[in-house]
């Protein structure tokens, strides 16, 4: 489900968004990387969502609170304002309703951070353009007909998601292929281009 | 071995080779049924030694025919404990950390009071003149041990079958009593199906021409047939098809042909019957009514307005639920539905699901996985309670 195996930069990335010692859900946490990350290193209250069962098992073995389940069936049982942070790392495209699943997480959590493989980047739309061809790059490595990840989306459209779910962009960020961070002041049309990941600090907007 | 007529363990009813607390007539129990039982015992073994600031007791609660005997040779039957695969030195439930309760159920047979135990009031056994007793009466009468023994909050209460409504009944009743808890092969209600098993146990000893209404002690005489009957019945329902055909498949039993009659031709037959024999040697026939009764009368959201997230709010506790895969007894859909209500009422909350063929009974068994879930899920809690490692 994940883009590429080293994105130790992408977890550190979202744990410096994540206020000390809150409660945090963690939809898609995988072998719970992010989990230990968050609970040692800013005490928060951390629980997980995996729908691998391996994975689930894996995370309740290292004493992390995680439960097996689906994020397109499962959010529904989570109380409103249960947590302060649901995150959405590198998992979106692989649900089946990626709106609904974000409107689930802004009432569950006040906010939300969500990741995921920018499909408005350069190489993409050259594979596209080029040969015609569904993009496999080093980021995305699945063929089309084996691929987990059926929602793809660009910068651009994530960001019209969120203000179709009316929410307000706290903070936005793309990371190059090389894993760092862009430019703050660039504008989204180059982040779009040129970011392979992109990472979204979302809430609810008031009232 | 005392042979104590009639039935072996009788012994065990009376004068249980456990230490026992005896409640007075100054602290009856409120039990469901509306009546207050009083006096009533409590056997119980202990492991391992409490810590100074007595913040490491874990309260392990037996499933229906268990006992109190979890990590020790059994009295009666001289095997190792029902649990001692995950209970001792270094185990999951380390017995070098941890301060280890298990306590024979109310209506159980091996010392606590249940039917088999003299009514004081008529000098008899209760036979079924004592009430029906629920989960909640079992687990209330347990807290009235533990706050004995000085403990006031349990680092974790856990257990299988209806060992893990009972855990899943501490949490709901006494939150702040409870650290963590453990849900292990259960569920929050019992099923039809799961009645319905439980109802041909109880038919088949009540068929018994020697249970005599109840009163076969005073006779002294026991409904051994008919509990044998019940016993093989509700083994099928601790196994899986799967287990049970690589275990047994058609294979006769010390024979090369079928002889045409209806002795134990298949293995199978033989293994049932030798199941059914050796628990009638250890269980009293009505104490299995009471028990099996408490588990069909469970249903814990009906106490809280039909939602089960209800019984769950605002608690503090970290739930880890575990299920296998080929128990169709207590399945993994059960499991599901506490693990929704605690999610709903934004508990801590693990769910692991266990692969294996070895049906429900794999709780009491050592399966690799279940024994790291176990492990890291008491490792973590630990850490959150600040237990030395």
């Amino acid at each position: 489900m994940n883009a590429k195996p080293a994105t130790r930069i992408d977890l550190l990335l979202v744990a410096d968004m994540v206020e000390k010692g809150a409660r945090v859900l963690d939809v898609g946490c995988g072998d719970g990387d992010l989990l230990r990350l968050l609970a040692d290193t800013k005490g928060v209250d951390a629980r997980g969502m995996e729908i691998s069962q391996k994975g689930v098992n894996d995370c309740v073995a290292k004493g992390l609170s995680v439960v097996q389940g689906d994020a397109d069936i499962d959010l529904a049982d989570y109380p409103t304002d249960g947590f302060d942070y649901v995150i959405l790392s590198q998992t979106l495209q692989a649900t089946r309703n990626p709106r609904q699943v974000l409107e689930h997480m802004l009432r569950i959590g006040a906010r939300a951070i969500v990741s995921f493989p920018n499909f408005g980047h350069w190489r993409i739309r050259w594979q596209i353009a080029a040969r015609g061809r569904m993009p496999v790059t080093p980021n995305l490595t699945y063929a089309w007909y084996e691929t987990p990840n059926i929602h793809f989306c660009s910068i651009r459209d994530f960001v019209a998601l969120a203000e179709l779910v009316d929410a307000r962009i706290v903070k936005a960020m793309a990371l190059d292929s090389e894993g760092a961070q862009m430019r703050v002041e660039a504008p989204w049309w180059l982040w779009n281009l040129l970011g392979e990941q992109a990472m979204f600090l979302l809430e609810r907007k008031r009232g | 071995m005392t042979e104590t007529f009639p039935f072996p363990n009788h012994c065990e009813v009376d004068h249980p080779r456990s230490p026992v607390a005896h409640f007075g007539a100054d602290q009856p129990l409120a039990m469901s049924a509306g009546v207050m039982l009083s006096p009533f015992s409590i056997a119980y073994q202990i492991y391992g030694r409490l810590n100074a600031d007595r913040s490491n007791a874990i309260l392990l609660c037996h499933a229906l025919t268990g006992d109190q005997h979890v990590a020790n040779v059994h009295p009666i039957t001289g095997k190792p404990g029902w649990w001692s695969a995950l209970v001792g030195p270094g185990k999951p439930f380390d017995t070098e950390k941890y301060f280890i309760i298990c306590t024979n159920v109310l209506g159980g047979c091996m010392g606590t009071t249940g039917p088999a135990s003299i009514n004081p009031a008529t000098g008899r056994a209760y036979g079924l003149d004592l009430p029906v007793v629920t989960i909640a009466d079992m687990v209330r009468a347990q807290a009235m041990l533990v706050e004995r023994l000085g403990i006031e909050t349990l680092f974790c209460v856990a257990g299988g079958s209806m060992g893990g409504m009972q855990a899943l009944q501490w949490a709901a009743l006494f939150p702040e009593k409870v650290f963590s808890a453990m849900i292990i092969a259960s569920a929050a209600r019992h099923s039809a199906q799961n009645i319905a098993f439980h109802e041909v146990g109880r038919q088949a000893v009540m068929a018994d021409p020697d249970w005599r209404g109840g009163r076969y002690l005073d006779e002294g005489m026991r409904p051994g047939k008919g509990l044998a009957v019940a016993r093989m019945a509700a083994h099928i329902t601790y196994l899986s098809e799967e287990a049970l055909q690589r275990k047994f498949g058609r294979k006769l039993q010390d024979r090369a042909e079928k002889t045409f009659s209806f002795d134990a031709d298949f293995q199978v037959e033989n293994y049932l019957r030798h199941q059914g024999s050796t628990f009638v040697d250890r269980f009293d026939a009505n104490s299995y009514l009471y028990v099996t009764r408490a588990c069909d009368y469970f249903d814990l959201a009906q106490d809280y307005g039909g939602s089960l997230a209800a019984a769950f709010k605002n608690a503090p506790t970290r739930f880890c639920v575990v299920s296998f895969t080929s128990d169709w007894l207590y399945t993994t859909a059960e499991s599901r539905v506490i693990v929704h209500a605690l999610n709903a009422a934004a508990a801590s909350v693990s769910f692991v699901e266990i692969e294996t063929d070895k049906g429900h009974d794999a709780f009491l068994l050592d399966e690799p996985d279940f024994t790291a879930t176990t492990r890291g899920f008491l490792a973590g809690a630990a850490r959150a309670r600040g237990l030395r490692a």
